[in-house]
């Protein structure tokens, strides 16, 4: 009897009381994710419009880009895990570039991912990075934000600098980086020229609506 | 107002006395991490004060309610939760914020400061007293990330105030003060290491002005 009474008071309502916190707070952190999930994702969104709309030159384009989504299979050359999204943009009806999202797998903090606008000539018309996790105050100079560093990009293409030269300067090649972060814009630029070599490979069916 | 000399008690520990930054020396992974901007330090204080002004103030509310076994873990899950509830509304309704702080918004759990608060405060003292003592806690720690931040911010880049622009809007865009023009920067400032040596000389300076008035 002594014994069902301790196991009750020490064991029994300690875990009643913890189970009866525990279940609070996931009532609490539901609702909180359901009052604010749609402004997150209004929010999410409004951001990755911002950086859809830079990835091409103004002016090239005059569709509503968030709305010309087309799938893109995972191929290595992308540094893609799942299959993600191209967005094709037009002018006046005709395909004036597409915006490819690609990843690189290599950043010093795991993956940057990356929005790749490309015109249809092959030129780059834009590179912005949506997400990563690059040392803050050192690698994050990526985000156009902070500095014109991925502007760079801008005008190249697979032959414009030729092969040898699409590596960070410190390799020898053209791109510029901050001294003390090369992790970050070598995986960078590495992602940007295997993009540029994938875009070579389906450019006919990536200018159009077909799959590549 | 007439500040009760229990308030002014709690204010002076925060602030001075007991500063989590540089005499309790808990909190250090975000003063570390976050204080090579002023504009970083300043949000991931206001955010921790946010954090621990609610924790207190909870855990003094149930402070009857829990056994005193359970008492650390209860005190971890309320954190977590409050922690997740801030980060969620910050990443809707201020989501330039959010992106500035990214990882070191949830990371506030993680932070020893607001647990040791509640558990050596908030857990045997009344409700209002205890949120006072987190505000007070939090701008403690504030005011030591903001000092460091500057501080690392003038060495490492020669600006000040740098990058309000990215956490509030277009509108702060010219705060900016260029302290060196030109400067070349420097780096040590920026890395971790900085962090070190600059909470090393705040701590330094905070014992020589002690050791005065004494």
């Amino acid at each position: 009897m002594k014994r069902i009474k301790h196991w009750v008071r020490d064991i029994l309502a300690p875990a009643a009381v913890l189970l009866l916190f525990s279940a609070i707070g996931a009532l609490l952190l539901s609702g909180t994710y359901q009052t604010t999930a749609p402004a997150i994702e209004k929010a999410e969104r409004a951001i990755k419009n911002q950086l859809l709309a830079q990835a091409l030159p103004p002016g090239s384009f005059d569709n509503d880009l968030s709305r010309a989504i087309y799938p893109l299979p995972t191929d290595p050359l992308l540094g893609l895990k799942r299959p993600a999204n191209r967005y094709l943009a037009t002018r006046a009806g005709q395909v004036s570039g597409v915006i490819l999202e690609a990843s690189a797998q290599d950043g010093y903090a795991g993956e940057i991912r990356l929005l790749i606008g490309i015109l249809p000539d092959g030129r780059i018309g834009g590179v912005r990075v949506t997400t990563h996790h690059e040392t803050p105050g050192l690698g994050d100079y990526i985000e156009v934000a902070r500095s014109p560093w991925i502007r760079q990009f801008d005008g190249t293409s697979l032959d414009r600098p030729d092969a040898a030269h699409w590596k960070v300067r410190k390799e020898g090649g053209l791109f510029d980086y901050v001294a003390g972060a090369t992790v970050t814009p070598r995986a960078i630029v590495k992602a940007v020229h295997s993009s540029l070599r994938y875009f070579a490979a389906h450019r006919a069916e990536l200018l159009s609506g077909e799959a590549p | 107002m007439m500040l009760g000399s229990e308030t002014r008690d709690i204010f002076y520990n925060g602030l001075w006395k007991q500063n989590p930054g540089i005499i309790q020396l808990l909190g250090l992974c975000p003063l570390l991490a976050v204080s090579n901007t002023v504009v970083n330090a300043l949000a991931l204080g206001l955010a921790t004060t946010l954090v621990m002004a609610l924790s207190n103030g909870s855990v003094a509310l149930i402070r009857n309610f829990i056994p005193n076994a359970l008492r650390i873990p209860t005190f971890v899950l309320l954190i977590a939760v409050l922690v997740t509830i801030v980060t969620l509304v910050i990443q809707a309704y201020a989501q330039p914020l959010y992106l500035v702080l990214g990882i070191f918004l949830p990371l506030i759990t993680t932070n020893c400061i607001v647990l040791a608060r509640v558990e050596a405060f908030a857990s045997k003292q009344p409700t209002v007293n205890s949120i006072l003592d987190g505000i007070a806690m939090g701008l403690g720690i504030t005011a030591v990330l903001v000092t460091l931040g500057a501080l690392r911010e003038v060495i490492g880049k020669g600006t000040l105030f740098s990058g309000f622009d990215l956490a509030l809007g277009d509108f702060a865009r010219n705060w900016t003060v260029t302290v060196f023009p030109d400067y070349p920067g420097f780096l040590l400032a920026i890395l971790p290491p900085g962090a070190f040596f600059g909470l090393g000389l705040l701590i330094a300076l905070r014992n020589a002005l002690q050791s005065r008035k004494a």
